[in-house]
């Protein structure tokens, strides 16, 4: 497979994920202001602008404001707009790797999204986009699964979405335990329904909501597609098919990096790691992230030429 | 869906009630209610369906089209830059004594333009011996200088071309222009065959329509021909300029039915003179590369300087031998329309036969007697630049304004060399289904020639319409549209 191919589908799979975690984060957090509590309104709104848009100085934004910039700015690089619109573009470029209704689903999102032109104070508007996105996710993601090959091109998909997925749930885990003290129910709930997990943790732990099993869940549990441990594998799961297809023989880095990570989110007690440094575990695991998906473009996308020549 | 079954539709007069005969040949008709024979069938079939009949199938092509994402992409429009291509329901029929002529006729063309540019790019014996007018070779833009003395695979200059073909009102095809650089519109003959073929199965069968569909198979062993030696088990890639390109579909399209890499400048890289291609499985040696980039954008390091489309380093790999492009560098030299008005003259020179398919009559404006003549005449001509393409910059001289005569002898006089004048033609008019009833409209033909080991043309084409009533413009950035050639079996 060309590297550049490799790349857009890799990357059509971030942009999207990256739309879809937004939109889930959204409304459970939209749920969420709409009840009285201890933990102000604004730092609700800045507990999930800072998880979605690293960097981007949350202090003071109205909530209204900052659902709109979250949704629909085209300026920023973090909004839902913005990330269908960079994902689509991503699959245009590589109209003939993907299934066609695959494209027809991206371009379909694309078109009722960007069509909606929204008003900066139009809150249900903006959750109305949020829903699209979110129906239009479960079809994209089943499509992709059913209608295309499981080969390399697939395997880049999945290794973009769940890098993807394991960096924004460890944001999302640090933000809100970084306020964990004055956190009450309600936000823990805001938290397990933010990773589509309130139905799956209670089934597992009861509707007891205690901030440590929480974060087993979200962090350690390898059955929930949605924790950080089950994204890893996924991710593992990957990078072991591209590493077999391609015969490559310099994948000692990445599997180096990968079994790292594993062993990371695999062999800690959650006990340890939440009385230890909570924070410095977790941007861990997205340094190792980013390590790895450093290693996959030097190995697969972007080598230097001296490296393809060594026999 | 409304199924229209108005019975009023089912009568010869209401179908054909706007068919008017405009002194041009008519591809169906020799008179009004009069059809050719290979149409009588097509006619027949007309008659009887009505239409309400033919709009549902119209709605049912356009739907077909737009399904498979057959579209073209439409410059400088931030939305929706993506639109099916203009397509009509009738097909146009080019019986088999036709096409026999068509097909000779082009194959000693082809062998001619071929022989010419091997000639000019290195002894130039053409020029020597007063054929050809050496100021006029070297002073076209798309002579390349580079390609003196390099020798091209199998001494084939032009892989792909696309040659437009119009009928004049007596009734004979002549050449209009020869597409040596990078023709396209071979994908909207492949897929609007496919569509016909749903909706009119019948008439196919009753017709005896010759196929075409093996076009991508011998586009590619044509290629697979052109590799350099001892690489028995070629690489063939396509590079085309993009997804922005205004014929990516077209790109992807044949990739796909090849089974080829459809590849980007910054997908290739060059070492010691050879040509790779970046994979995910370490890089890959490249053989051929049918390209879809001009000449100008190929290489920086020879050609446009800033150009990021193609890349470094492949003229010096072309020139090394290890690497074959189709169609090879140069060749717009042989489709300038000033050296156009000598093909026949080169068909002589090199094939010491009479031209089987004639030029249209092609007045020099570098010449000063001809350039007098027509400044004068202007509303009689149709006045073409020498290196355009797609129709832009063209005046029509009986459809234009004053202004725009007094503009055009301007960049005549300005710029001599740059264009040729051509008497207005009155092309052939077909049938054609418009806001419901049939109407002739203009057309003009063009079959691809495939030229590797041997000579391939399949039988059809691509029938380009001016679908605007009475134009003369068949180029789908100013109106046109297509229908499917049907070239009928003996």
């Amino acid at each position: 497979m060309l590297s550049r191919v490799a790349d857009s589908l890799y990357w059509m799979s971030r942009n999207f994920e990256r739309a879809d975690h937004a939109a889930r984060v959204l409304e459970a957090t939209y749920g969420l202001i709409l009840n009285p509590a201890k933990v102000s309104t604004e730092e609700r709104w800045f507990r999930a602008v800072s998880s979605l848009a690293p960097g981007v100085a949350s202090n003071g934004l109205n909530p209204q404001l900052s659902l709109f910039l979250l949704v629909a700015d085209l300026e920023g690089s973090f909004s839902i707009v913005k990330c269908i619109s960079e994902a689509r573009e991503n699959a245009r470029q590589v109209r003939e790797e993907i299934s066609s209704e695959m494209w027809e689903q991206l371009n379909r999102m694309f078109h009722e999204i960007n069509s909606a032109e929204l008003q900066a104070d139009d809150d249900a508007g903006a959750m109305r986009l949020v829903g699209l996105v979110r129906e239009g996710s479960y079809r994209f993601h089943g499509i992709t699964d059913t209608t295309m090959n499981h080969d390399e091109g697939w395997h880049f998909i999945q290794l973009g979405e769940y890098i993807e997925r394991a960096c924004n749930l460890s944001i999302l885990l640090d933000a809100y335990f970084s306020v964990g003290k004055r956190a009450n129910d309600l936000d823990w709930m805001g938290l397990l329904t933010s990773c589509t997990a309130f139905e799956a943790y209670c089934k597992a732990c009861t509707a007891e909501l205690k901030p440590e099993r929480i974060a087993d869940f979200i962090l350690l549990k390898p059955e929930f597609p949605y924790s950080v441990r089950y994204s890893v594998d996924r991710m593992h799961d990957a990078l072991t098919s591209i590493g077999n297809l391609s015969l490559s023989r310099r994948t000692g880095k990445i599997d180096r990096l990968i079994g790292r990570l594993r062993s990371t989110v695999a062999y800690v007690q959650i006990g340890d790691v939440i009385r230890g440094d909570f924070h410095r575990y977790l941007t861990g695991i997205i340094d190792q992230c980013r390590d790895l998906h450093a290693a996959v473009h030097e190995v697969y996308i972007d080598y230097p030429i001296e490296v393809a020549f060594e026999t | 869906m409304i199924i229209d079954t108005d019975a009023s539709d089912h009568s010869a007069e209401q179908a054909f009630r706007r068919y008017e005969l405009n002194g041009a040949y008519d591809e169906m008709f020799h008179t009004v209610d009069h059809p050719r024979k290979q149409y009588r069938q097509l006619y027949a079939q007309l008659l009887t369906l009505g239409a309400g009949e033919l709009r549902r199938s119209k709605q049912e092509a356009d739907q077909s089209f737009f399904n498979q994402g057959i579209t073209f992409n439409v410059y400088g429009s931030e939305k929706g830059t993506e639109r099916i291509f203009p397509h009509d329901l009738l097909p146009r029929i080019i019986t088999a004594a036709e096409w026999e002529i068509i097909e000779r006729g082009l194959t000693q063309r082809i062998t001619a333009l071929n022989l010419f540019l091997q000639d000019v790019y290195h002894e130039a014996k053409i020029l020597e011996d007063g054929v050809v007018p050496g100021n006029i070779v070297y002073s076209c833009k798309h002579y390349r200088r580079e390609m003196r003395g390099i020798k091209v695979p199998r001494n084939v200059y032009v892989t792909v071309v696309g040659t437009d073909l119009i009928r004049n009102p007596a009734g004979n095809f002549v050449v209009l222009e020869d597409n040596l650089r990078v023709p396209s519109g071979v994908s909207y003959m492949l897929t609007s065959r496919r569509v016909m073929k749903q909706i009119f199965p019948a008439l196919f069968r009753k017709c005896r329509v010759r196929p075409i569909e093996q076009y991508s198979q011998a586009l590619l062993s044509t290629l697979r021909s052109l590799a350099p030696e001892g690489r028995s088990e070629p690489t063939v890639v396509l590079l085309t300029p993009g997804a922005y390109n205004s014929a990516y579909f077209e790109h992807a399209y044949l990739a796909r039915q090849m089974g080829i890499e459809l590849v980007e400048g910054r997908d290739l890289l060059v070492h010691d003179n050879v040509v790779y291609m970046r994979t995910t499985f370490g890089l890959q040696r490249v053989d051929v590369i049918y390209r879809r980039i001009d000449d100008d954008y190929l290489d920086p390091l020879v050609f446009e300087h800033d150009s990021a489309l193609g890349a470094v380093g492949l003229f010096n790999a072309y020139r090394a031998g290890n690497i074959a492009f189709a169609n090879a560098l140069g060749t717009g030299v042989a489709d300038d329309k000033a050296i156009y008005s000598y093909v026949p003259k080169m068909i002589r020179y090199y094939l010491n036969q009479d031209p089987i398919l004639e030029n249209v009559e092609t007045l020099l404006m570098s010449d000063s007697a001809q350039r007098d003549h027509v400044c004068q005449k202007l509303d009689q001509y149709v006045v073409k630049a020498v290196g355009g393409s797609g129709g832009y910059g063209m005046l029509i001289g009986p459809h234009s304004t004053q202004q725009e005569r007094a503009e055009m002898r301007q960049r005549i006089l300005a710029e001599p060399r740059n264009y040729v004048a051509q008497p207005t033609i009155n092309l052939s008019t077909a049938p054609c289904f418009v806001d419901g009833t049939i109407e002739p409209r203009h057309v003009d033909l063009r079959p691809y020639v495939l030229y590797g080991e041997n000579i391939t043309i399949v039988p059809g084409g691509l029938t380009r319409v001016a679908l605007r009533k009475g134009s003369l413009v068949v180029n789908s950035s100013q109106g046109g549209g297509s229908k499917d050639t049907w070239v009928l079996q003996n």
